[in-house]
């Protein structure tokens, strides 16, 4: 296993987009994480960072593995300036993403990472943090 | 189970399907998806799991292996659909009790005893065609001899027309003390309907006396479907008519009071568009039919009379009850 390592990408294009998942599913494959679970984690970067590209037009996807009790984890954290998010409760529920899919969107994300972390200030901005700890299997069931 | 046992299990199936291509190993197949779900196991999961019995079987080229990621990837999304169904379905059974909650509440509303005077009988089939009705009707007794009923119809129908109907309870309550008369009272309604009613909704409406002295129904009509006077000399139905516009439409609605005496046998069948609106086969049931069937059932005691109703008439429109349905029927004995 390498060292502890992060790397930040700016969000302003969807270019960037494909960047922070490439980047996410190479650390989650380092760390140790199975196919399925890489995959989860560039979907979840792919929402977060497609969120800050179409509703706050530019901000971060920082990605770092992270120790904790010894587990070890990959933590996701987006960060925008952007209009933030009205009704907190409203954007978690299931339905009320505007793709209008089921289970999609930022509930999603949720289901598949172990924590999850919203903070949002309406004209201020929005912070995403998301964790998925990496279990002995080092696949994971999500939920 | 453990996973290495399904993917064995997995990698046989397909073995055997290679080799047999037998019904039997689609039979298993999916019995096996049975189990996956019972275990959860997600769609991105089941595509990986393809992909390594594919593995066990013998050397897999190059671009099919490569290829499961495409669809891992996209199989993810659908895994997303799949796990948010437990939050849909534990939503839906919050909003079921929360309902059945409200439906027993709205059951309470409706009088749990029917008026009984001499010399005339009373019979009612109230269903709705949901679990929240938008039907309404009320019986309140002033003395041995005198009681009050109201039939009403709210548009719209469950939830929104089920709050209405409380509403319209409390108002009538309110009223009953001051012994108005029936037009008096459709007047103050239609009022209180006006001004707390969302726009889009209305309602409609008879509110009639009975004195069992004299045999003598007086009521007024705000915008319902006319009830039928039954006139057991004649051996003939006439509609029961009434003009005054529906609850709720404009504030300051008048309405006229008119009285129908009954003689032996005569009978007043009060009715919400539930009974008269349906389908049968492909044509809407009309009017003039409903009377052939009332015809047919109208010497029967009140209340047998309206059971046997809704009974030929769910099965004319096979059991389908796609609006709520009241029957009141008075009978002069
Ligand atoms: N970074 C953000 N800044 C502002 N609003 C956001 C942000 N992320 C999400 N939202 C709001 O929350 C809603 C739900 O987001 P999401 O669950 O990703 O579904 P979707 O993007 O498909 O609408 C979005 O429609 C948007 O209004
Ligand atoms: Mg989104």
């Amino acid at each position: 296993m390498t060292e502890p390592y992060s790397e930040q990408v700016n969000i302003a294009t969807e270019a960037d987009i494909v960047t922070a998942r490439q980047i996410g599913r190479n650390m989650a494959r380092q760390l140790g994480f199975g196919t399925i679970m890489q995959s989860r984690i560039a979907t979840t970067i792919s929402e977060l960072a497609r969120n800050i590209y179409l509703y706050a037009d530019s901000g971060t996807i920082f990605i770092e593995q992270v120790e904790r009790d010894s587990r070890v984890g990959l933590r996701i954290t987006a960060a925008d300036t952007g209009p933030g998010i009205a009704d907190i409760r409203k954007a978690m529920e299931d339905g009320y993403s505007t793709s209008g899919g089921l289970g999609a969107g930022l509930p999603g994300v949720k289901r598949m990472m172990d924590d999850f972390f919203l903070e949002s200030v309406p004209g201020k901005g929005t912070r995403v943090i998301v964790v998925k700890w990496r279990n002995e299997a080092g696949g994971g069931d999500p939920g | 189970m453990t996973d290495y046992d399904l993917e064995e299990q997995y990698a046989r199936l397909l073995r055997d399907y290679r080799e047999g291509k037998g019904e039997a190993q689609l039979y298993g197949a999916q019995q096996l998806g049975k189990q996956l779900l019972a275990r959860n196991v997600s769609p991105e999961e089941l595509a990986d799991l393809h992909g390594r019995a594919l593995e066990r079987l013998g050397p897999v080229p190059e671009f099919v292996r490569e290829s499961f990621q495409i669809l891992t990837e996209i199989m993810i999304e659908y895994g997303n659909a799949y796990r948010s169904i437990h939050s849909w379905r534990s939503r839906h059974q919050q909003l079921e009790s929360e309902i059945a909650v409200a439906s027993a509440m709205q059951q309470a509303l409706l009088p749990q005893r029917l008026p009984s005077c001499p010399g005339v009988d009373v019979g009612l089939v109230s269903v709705p065609a949901k679990q929240m009705s938008g039907d309404y009707y009320d019986f309140v007794c002033h003395d041995s001899h005198r009681f009050s009923l109201a039939i009403a119809d709210i548009t719209g129908k469950g939830i929104p027309a089920a709050m209405c109907m409380s509403m319209l309870k409390y108002a009538i309550d309110g009223l009953g003390e001051m012994e108005l008369g029936p037009a008096d009272i459709l007047r103050h309604l239609n009022n209180v309907v006006e001004r707390n009613l969302d726009p889009s909704m209305f309602v409609t409406m008879v509110y009639g006396r009975y004195d069992a002295a004299v045999h003598r129904f007086c009521y007024a009509t705000a915008g319902h479907e006319p009830g039928f006077l039954y006139r057991r000399a004649e051996d003939r139905f006439y509609d029961l008519e009434g003009r005054g516009a529906a609850l709720g439409i404009a504030p300051g609605s008048t309405y006229e009071e008119r009285e129908v005496a009954l003689e032996p046998g005569d009978c007043l069948i009060l009715l919400t568009d539930g009974v008269t609106e349906r389908k049968v086969g492909r044509a809407y049931f009309q009017r003039e039919e409903l009377v052939s069937y009332l015809q047919g059932e109208v010497g029967a005691p009140a209340q047998e009379m309206a059971n046997r109703l809704y009974r030929r008439l769910l099965l004319l429109s096979q059991f389908e009850l796609p609006d709520d349905y009241t029957m009141i029927i008075l009978r002069r004995t």
